[in-house]
């Protein structure tokens, strides 16, 4: 007993050293190998009285299983020393700038599309497209602006013949013609596109976007045209309060026609919407003119309905503060990534229009 | 349109004050653009400060002073007088001023070589006294503290400038914007007083109206004026010229002018003397000539409304008169003309000879057909006050008896389509206002329109005058309701969105160019498609319609290059147009990208971009739209601007005809020809036109979820193929051999040099093979294995390499 308890006490001294996984595993091998102090003893049970035998073979394997843990222990801390030591010289500088990124932009133009679908989608509107190029019929005649009619001056209109029968259109408003040539009312949709015309200096570009309402049923009236600009103004603004002015003007297809603008004020140089005594015209808007729903065959007695016309280029350079209509145009690759937008902040209803 | 509030109430008796006056005529549609003075040329001449007065370096009577005129900086101006000294206070002149004792107009200049902004006025020169020793001395007491302010106060009165609506020809004139403001509660029209002027004897000259087809001219009102003196206005009538940005010319013509801008009713006066016998309102005939007034020679074609002599024409009716017949000072008798010319007429003759006038502008808008004598009347009236003389009678020559149009209006229409009710009362008070008779029965109106207002055809524009009257904000907002029939997108509008997105979340910057571009640079990918020309371009580097989207992104890219960027990724979707008719044209997304990938870069190698960015992105968009990679096929044809060898096109199926897409490096011609400065720049194009969507939703698309927990084996394979044979058809050799067993086929390199020969190339891939009904052994691999070898070198002529 004195023996084992002697060997015991001596390496748990000699384990309780600085010792390193080489001469742990001589001490294994002085303990547990063949020859080793603690298999010597159980190779000598069998020599021993039988009424000592228990006992001698109980105290031999509790010495066992302390000396045994208690290697186990220390090849565990030794082991964690040693891949401690190993990650501490692996050690990177993580300040150091990450892999490359790759971030692509929305054009304003585009993102305000989206933004201007989104709020329209949820009041039932659904986009129609319509050509670039028109001939002058689509453009003027169907929508009630006869070749004699002096508002053929107010668009400053690109040709593509000498006859002036082929151009670019001047507004998204032929998208209406189309559309109710090739339906049946109700109509409710808006039409999103480029327009173009010969006009060019600080605050006009030949060509500029924008997007049409129209809306066409049984008994749609003045009310529901303030009504739905109302709605669609705050939403693009993300405003809850709006002022908004009806001016009456003058556009061949709607009658009554009105121009709309909203009220702001400048603060620190900058526009805020919805406040303020000035006024900021952005759309023109009116009933649609029976003689329009003439020319595409609906009765005007039955149907009746509004339309409106917005500058999207325009909404875009209020609600983000671009001051320069042209730089919308000239691709500068600082301007783009100034006032563009990440790919993946997609306009919606359910998560907001913008970030 | 342009007038005062003093003119105004000529015709309008109002308590009104200015801004409420100002208001209403917003809220009734006539927009006021402006309210304020005309500015004046003596708005240039300034309070001013020396603060400093030093010796000309060059000259020893000239001083150079630092002048305080109320701005950030002082300005520097050379001054021979003796009296400028530190802290006088003066009056300064800037450059653009005209002196108003000499008209002399000051520009900067140098002087004995110093530059002089401006300069230092005397009393003589502001024509204030005849002291001009010296500049004008101002007392600090008074002046102190008007450093920068106009010296001269300018008494002009404001200015109202209307935008009129090509509909409201009758805003053209005052009294037309007052009987608009009375119906809106704003005072009362004024009547037109009276006029007796007294015409003794006939108009002697003869005027006939030929019947042409399509005569121009229905109305010619005329009176002689005898023994007049014409001369200069008087002040009240050129301050009233002045005030609307116009010039005074004479009093016959000033008078003339002052008609048409309180009635809207334009007049042309003639000197009589220099008309020959009598006047003929008759069609022209091609090639006759005339003078106009704005001294240009015009050739007449067919058919334009002119009055006419004996010896040909005098002028265009209601556009332009002639030099011939015009009024001078020293004019004697003069015939006035007060005549009605069909609006049509007027924009055809006036559009074919490219003439503004400001007749035009009115007579095109149309006219009140019975302000004839009016006109005469008022103008008549006016000459002899003011230029003595004796008025004949009036002649009017008529070939059209002036309708009076009536229309039938049921109220209830104004309630149907504006929303909101108004009392019958108010509508009749409203109409009644404005020059309308009207007689009610039950609950129709009879109406008859006022002469003056053309643009009033049917009810839906009364409802418009009732509305606009009443005031656009008693319309009730009527809140959207949120309800949809219909998608709001379709497909190809979906699709629109999402590769727009897709592109861009590669790194793209998105762009939107003209529709335009330079036809030069057009010319470079216009391919087969016709050159699209714009009649009447921006200008001339903007001249056609683009055959592509690459134009002008490689316009732009060159710019940002120009600008010190150098890895710069651009994209546009838009169209590009195939010919000039609608339609004819193309939804496209195309990208451009040039330079390096990872340049200065601390962990990434950095490389040049490659056809293989471009194939990457393209693909890769195709797939996120949801196309699958294994029905896409690549071919080698491309269009002429990539380059020949390292570009392609894609295909949404193997048996298509029509690519969908194109991709690869830009041709090296093209580079240079745009003088593109980069390493490298590769594109692509998407034709959204081609995608044919899926007519399933994806919900019914997606099959039924089968995979195989069978263990996978990976076979490397490398075999030596004919250098031109294609990547793509050894994949598709591979993969067609057991569809059920070979579940992807990976090149993991391709060799080209040593140890292989000269016209062959070494492909190696990873096959791997596995099934779904069980675990393959060895020998089943094997023979798959053998299968694969002898499969390709008979279909394709490789060889294993061992």
């Amino acid at each position: 007993m004195s023996d084992i308890k002697k060997i015991k006490d001596e390496f748990l001294h000699k384990l309780n050293t600085d010792l390193n996984i080489e001469s742990i595993n001589q001490i294994k091998s002085e303990l547990f190998g063949k020859k080793g102090k603690i298999s010597n003893h159980f190779k000598n049970l069998g020599s021993l009285p039988a009424e000592e035998r228990k006992k001698f073979a109980s105290d031999l394997n509790f010495v066992k299983d302390e000396l045994q843990e208690k290697i186990n222990k220390k090849i565990k801390e030794i082991e964690t020393k040693e891949i401690n030591s190993r990650l501490e010289n692996e050690k990177v500088d993580v300040t150091l700038p990450e892999r490359n990124i790759v971030q692509g932009k929305i054009h304003p133009v585009s993102q305000v599309i989206d933004e201007i679908s989104s709020i329209f989608s949820e009041i039932g509107f659904s986009v129609e497209e319509g050509p670039d190029v028109e001939n002058e019929h689509y453009n003027f005649t169907a929508l009630n602006t006869p070749d004699n009619h002096p508002a053929r001056d107010m668009h400053d209109t690109f040709y593509l013949d000498d006859k002036k029968e082929l151009l670019l259109r001047t507004h998204t408003s032929p998208v209406q013609v189309r559309t109710m040539l090739k339906g049946k009312p109700p109509f409710k949709i808006i039409a999103p596109g480029r327009t173009y015309r010969s006009d060019s200096d600080q605050t006009h570009a030949p060509m500029f976007h924008q997007v049409e309402g129209l809306h066409i049923d049984k008994n749609i009236n003045m009310g529901h045209l303030k009504g739905c600009l109302n709605y669609f103004i705050k939403s693009f603004f993300e405003v809850d309060k709006i002022k908004m002015r009806f001016r009456p003007s003058h556009f061949p297809f709607t009658e009554p026609s009105a121009e709309v603008d909203i009220g702001y004020e400048l603060k620190d140089g900058k526009i805020v919407i919805g406040e303020g005594d000035k006024w900021l015209e952005i759309l023109g808007c009116g009933m649609v003119h029976p003689n329009v729903l003439k020319n595409v065959k609906i009765n005007p007695d039955k149907y009746q309905g509004y339309a409106f016309g917005i500058g999207i280029d325009r909404l875009a350079m209020l609600k983000y503060g671009i001051n320069d209509l042209r730089a919308f145009f000239e691709t500068d690759y600082r301007w783009l990534s100034h006032f563009g937008f990440d790919p993946l902040d997609v306009p919606s209803n359910y998560r907001g229009l913008s970030r | 349109m342009k007038f005062t509030i003093s003119w105004l109430k000529e015709h309008l008796d109002t308590k009104f004050k200015d801004n409420q006056i100002i208001e209403k005529l917003t809220d009734i549609g006539l927009e006021v653009e402006s309210f304020e003075k005309v500015s004046s040329d003596l708005d240039n001449f300034k309070v001013a400060k020396i603060i400093n007065a030093e010796q000309h370096p060059n000259a020893d009577k000239l001083k150079v002073c630092d002048v305080d005129i109320g701005e950030q900086n002082t300005v520097k101006v050379v001054c021979g007088a003796p009296n400028a000294k530190k802290d006088l206070l003066t009056v300064y002149a800037g450059p653009g001023s005209v002196i108003p004792k000499n008209n002399m107009k000051l520009t900067v200049s140098k002087i004995r070589g110093v530059t002089s902004y401006g300069m230092l006025c005397s009393e003589s020169e502001l024509n204030l006294s005849d002291e001009s020793d010296g500049i004008t001395e101002l007392k600090s007491n008074n002046y102190s503290d008007k450093v920068g302010k106009n010296f001269f106060k300018n008494n002009s009165e404001k200015v109202i400038d209307l935008s009129v609506t090509p509909n409201r020809p009758d805003c053209l004139g005052v009294r037309g914007v007052a009987r608009d403001l009375a119906a809106a509660g704003v005072g009362k029209l004024k009547n037109i007083s009276n006029i007796k002027i007294k015409n003794s004897g006939p108009q002697k000259i003869k005027v006939s109206i030929t019947k042409d087809k399509n005569q121009g001219c229905t109305i010619f009102g005329s009176c002689l004026i005898k023994d007049v003196t014409n001369k200069e206005s008087p002040k009240w009538l050129k301050d009233k010229i002045i005030s609307l940005g116009q010039k005074p010319i004479s009093a016959i013509v000033d008078i003339t002018n002052y008609v048409m801008l309180d009635l809207n009713r334009p007049l042309h006066a003639y000197d009589s003397d220099k008309i020959d016998k009598e006047i003929i309102v008759r069609n022209s005939e091609k090639g006759e000539t005339f003078e106009g007034l704005d001294n240009k020679e015009y050739k007449l074609d067919n058919s334009m409304c002119v009055i006419s002599d004996k010896s040909g024409v005098l002028g265009l009716g209601g556009i332009i008169g002639g030099t011939r017949s015009g009024t001078e000072f020293n004019t004697k008798n003069i015939l006035l003309e007060s005549a009605y010319f069909l609006p049509r007429s007027i924009r055809k003759t006036s559009k074919l000879l490219n003439i503004d006038t400001d007749a035009k502008f009115r007579f095109e808008r149309g006219i009140d057909p019975q302000s004839i004598k009016i006109g005469l009347d008022k103008a008549a009236q006016l000459i002899t006050k003011i230029c003595g003389g004796k008025v004949s009678k009036f002649d009017v020559q008529s070939i059209r008896n002036v309708k009076k149009n009536k229309i039938k209006f049921k109220i209830f229409l104004f309630e149907k389509i504006t929303g909101f009710k108004i009392k019958d009362k108010e509508v009749i008070k409203i109409l009644i206002d404005l020059g309308f008779k009207v007689s009610k029965k039950k609950s129709e109106l009879e109406l008859t329109i006022p002469t003056w207002r053309p643009d009033i055809t049917q009810p839906i524009d009364i409802v418009e005058e009732i509305v606009r009257i009443k005031g656009f904000n008693n319309i009730e907002i009527i809140e959207p309701q949120k309800n949809r029939i219909k998608d709001t997108l379709n497909k190809q509008q979906k699709l629109f969105h999402f590769l727009q997105r897709s592109v861009a979340s590669k790194g793209y910057y998105e762009t939107v160019t003209w529709s335009f571009t330079d036809s030069k640079i057009n010319d470079l990918f216009k391919e087969n498609y016709k050159e699209i020309k714009i009649v009447n371009p921006i200008s001339s580097d903007l001249d056609v319609l683009r055959n592509s989207i690459f134009p002008n992104l490689a316009f732009y890219l060159k710019k940002n290059l120009d600008r010190g960027f150098r890895d710069i990724s651009l994209y546009e979707i838009g169209p590009i147009f195939k010919d000039n008719k609608p339609g004819d044209q193309l939804t496209v997304i195309g990208g451009i990208k040039s330079g390096r990938i990872s340049r200065l870069n601390w962990i990434e190698q950095n490389r040049l971009v490659d056809v293989f960015d471009a194939k990457k992105d393209t693909i890769q968009t195709l797939i996120e739209a949801g196309y699958d990679r294994h029905n896409l096929f690549i071919r080698e044809k491309s269009p002429s601007y990539y380059h020949p060898g390292k570009s392609g096109s894609v295909y949404l199926d193997k048996d298509d005809i029509d690519p969908v897409a194109y991709f690869g490096e830009i041709h090296p011609n093209i580079i240079k020809e745009l003088d593109i400065k980069t390493e490298a720049l590769v594109g692509f194009e998407i034709y959204l036109d081609y995608l044919k969507d899926n007519k399933l939703k994806l919900k019914d698309l997606k099959s039924q979820f089968k995979f195989s927990d069978y263990q996978k084996s990976d076979r490397d394979f490398a075999f030596v193929v004919d250098k031109h044979f294609k990547a793509q058809d050894l994949i598709e050799i591979i993969s067609s051999i057991d569809q059920n067993l070979i579940k992807s086929v990976k090149i993991f390199d391709v060799y080209e040099g040593e140890n292989i020969p000269k016209d062959k190339k070494s492909i190696a891939l990873n096959v791997t093979i596995q099934s779904s009904e069980k675990t393959l052994e060895e020998s089943d691999l094997e023979k798959i294995n053998k299968l694969i070898i002898s499969t390709v070198e008979t279909k394709s002529g490789a060889k294993i390499r061992s």
